[in-house]
C-alpha cells in the first residue's frame, strides 16, 4: 500500500514520535559542514504548489535536495494551468515525468487525496483549503518538544482566525495525540461551526485564559481573505485578540509564543513580541526543514533504487 | 539453537581487543570508540570499561547511525533512525568502529560514509564480535572476537545484555530447530 501524509487526523502518538524523533536526527545533519546525506539519491520529489507559498515550498526543496533527491517544481502562474490544465492532468504529467512523490498544495480541501487516488504516488499534503496542513504540524510539536522537553500536561492556545485556517486544524489533532491540552480562542465569527468530537477545549476570552497558556500560538489575521466580514475593523481585532505588550506581561514567564508566519506585525502580534527571545518564530521555519526530511525519508526509503 | 560463545566467553574476547586496542595504540592517546547502532554501542561501551580497567583512561564512545547511508533502502521502506553522536571533533582523531557482526561489509561501508561525513579522522580501525565471512566489499576487521565459519543460510545472533538481556552468541541453521 503505498503511505501517505495526507492529515494528522488519527495520527497515534508513536507514529508522531517517531517522525519527530527522526526528525531531530536530520537537524543534525542540516547543522554539519556539509548538510547532505544520500538517502533519496535518484528519487524525484515534485513540489505541486496551485497556491500561492514561499516558505513552505522552499522547505520542501531543501529537505529533498537535503536527502539527495531531485527536484520538480510546479507553480501555476508560470504553468500550463493558466491555459486550462486541470489538477488531475498536471499530477499525472508530472508522474510521467518521473516523479516519485508529490507534494499538493491546492486551495480545494481534498485536492491531496485525488491526486494520492490518480497517480499512486506518495502524496505529501502541503495544505488544502482551510482543512489540513500535516508537516505544519509536526515542526510545531518539534518546535514545542525541543523547547519544553515533551507536550504532555502542557496548554496550547490557538488564537485567531480558526474558522479558515488548516493549521489549527492540522495542530490541534498532533498536540492532543502528544499529550497536550488545546484550547481555541476566537472571537465567535472566527470559531468553527461545530467542533463536535474536537479534542479541544474552545474560548471567545483571551485575557481569561492567557495567563493559564505555556504556549500561545498566533494566527495569521488573513487581511487578504476579507477580514472585514468577519470582525468589524483591524483596531477592534487587536483589542480584544491581539497578542499586545499588555497581555505578554501577563503571560506565565515561562511561557512561549509561535506564528506560523508570515506575520502581520502589529496586528496578531506586537513587533516587539516577534523578535523576543520567548518567540519561537525561527525556531519554527529551522524544524520545518528538518520535519519535512523526516517525512520525505519515511514516504521515500521503500521507492530507492539500489 | 546451538551457543557459540558464552557470556564469558564474550568477555574475554572484549577484554583481549581492548589488549590489543592498547598495544596497537601504544596506550590511548586520540583513539575514540564509535558503535554501530544497534548492538555496536554497547559494545563500544563495554571496550571502554575493559580499557579503562587496564589502563585507567575513560575513551569517548560515540553512536553511530547508519540508516541515511544503507544502499538497500529500497528493500527498507520502514527504515527508523537512531541516535548519531560523536563527543568529540573526529578530525586527527584514532576512530575504533565497533560492531556485532561482519558479514557482507555493507554496513560498515555505510558506517565509513556516516562517519567521514561528520569530520576526517586520522585513521579508522573496525573491530567485531563475529567475523562470519562472505565479503562483498574489500573490507576486513582489525579486531576479532571471534572467526565463524558459517554458510549463507546461516544466522548469527550476538545477544547483549543491554539490548536483549542475556549475553552470548548463538547461530541459527535452517532445518534446526529454533530453540
Amino acid at each position: 500500500m503505498t503511505k501517505h501524509l495526507l492529515t494528522t487526523v488519527g495520527m497515534e502518538r508513536a507514529e508522531l514520535e517517531g517522525l519527530l524523533d527522526s526528525a531531530n536526527e536530520f537537524s543534525a545533519v542540516l547543522q554539519r559542514a556539509i548538510p547532505k546525506v544520500p538517502a533519496l539519491q535518484g528519487l524525484t520529489v515534485a513540489t505541486l504548489f496551485f497556491e500561492a507559498s514561499t516558505r513552505t515550498r522552499l522547505s520542501f526543496e531543501r529537505a529533498a535536495k537535503a536527502l539527495s533527491a531531485d527536484v520538480m517544481s510546479f507553480a501555476p502562474s508560470t504553468s500550463s494551468l493558466s491555459k486550462g490544465e486541470s489538477l488531475k492532468d498536471t499530477a499525472l504529467t508530472l508522474k510521467a515525468m518521473g516523479a516519485d512523490i508529490m507534494v499538493v498544495r491546492h486551495g480545494a480541501t481534498g485536492a491531496p487525496w485525488r491526486v494520492a487516488e490518480w497517480t499512486d504516488c506518495p502524496v505529501v499534503n502541503g495544505g488544502d483549503g482551510a482543512h489540513q496542513h500535516p508537516t505544519q504540524a509536526l515542526l510545531d510539536s518539534l518546535t514545542i518538544r525541543n523547547h519544553f522537553g515533551k507536550l504532555d500536561g502542557l496548554r496550547i492556545g490557538i488564537v485567531g482566525d480558526i474558522r479558515h485556517s488548516r493549521v489549527a486544524r492540522s495542530d490541534l489533532y498532533a498536540f492532543a495525540a502528544l499529550g497536550a491540552e488545546v484550547t481555541l480562542i476566537a472571537p465567535p465569527t472566527l470559531l468553527p461551526l461545530d467542533v463536535t468530537g474536537w479534542p479541544v477545549k474552545v474560548s471567545t476570552d483571551l485575557d481569561e485564559v492567557l495567563p493559564e497558556l505555556d504556549v500561545v500560538y498566533l494566527l495569521r489575521v488573513q487581511i487578504e481573505r476579507g477580514g472585514s466580514t468577519v470582525f468589524p475593523s483591524l483596531p477592534e481585532y487587536v483589542t480584544g485578540y491581539g497578542l499586545t505588550l499588555e497581555r505578554f506581561s501577563r503571560l506565565h514567564p515561562d511561557a512561549v509564543v509561535m506564528h506560523p508566519g508570515p506575520m502581520n506585525r502589529g496586528v496578531e502580534i506586537a513587533p516587539e513580541i516577534a523578535d523576543h527571545p520567548r518567540s519561537l518564530v525561527l525556531d519554527q521555519v529551522t524544524a520545518g526543514v528538518a520535519v519535512r526530511m523526516a517525512v520525505l525519508f519515511q514516504l521515500g526509503t521503500g521507492l530507492v533504487k539500489s | 539453537m546451538p551457543q557459540v560463545m558464552t557470556a564469558d566467553d564474550l568477555r574475554r574476547a572484549i577484554r583481549r581487543i581492548a589488549h590489543e586496542i592498547l598495544e596497537r595504540h601504544q596506550g590511548a592517546e586520540r583513539v575514540i570508540l564509535v558503535g554501530i547502532h544497534s548492538r555496536g554501542v554497547p559494545l563500544a561501551e563495554q571496550l571502554a570499561e575493559a580499557i579503562d580497567e587496564l589502563e585507567g583512561v575513560k575513551l569517548p564512545v560515540g553512536e553511530l547511525d547508519i540508516g541515511m547511508y544503507r544502499d538497500d533502502l529500497g528493500k527498507r521502506p520502514n527504515t527508523r533512525l537512531s541516535r548519531t553522536l560523536i563527543p568529540v571533533d573526529l578530525t586527527g582523531e584514532q576512530v575504533v568502529l565497533v560492531d556485532d557482526v561482519l558479514y557482507t561489509g555493507r554496513t560498515v561501508r555505510a558506517a565509513l560514509d556516516a562517519l567521514l561525513s561528520l569530520g576526517r579522522p586520522a585513521r579508522v580501525e573496525l573491530a567485531v564480535i563475529v567475523d562470519r565471512g562472505h565479503r562483498q566489499l574489500p573490507i576486513r576487521p582489525d579486531y576479532v572476537g571471534k572467526n565463524l565459519p558459517t554458510s549463507h543460510d546461516d544466522r548469527v545472533f550476538v545477544r547483549l545484555p543491554e539490548v536483549d538481556g542475556e549475553a552470548g552468541v548463538w547461530m541459527l541453521t535452517p532445518g534446526e530447530e529454533q530453540r
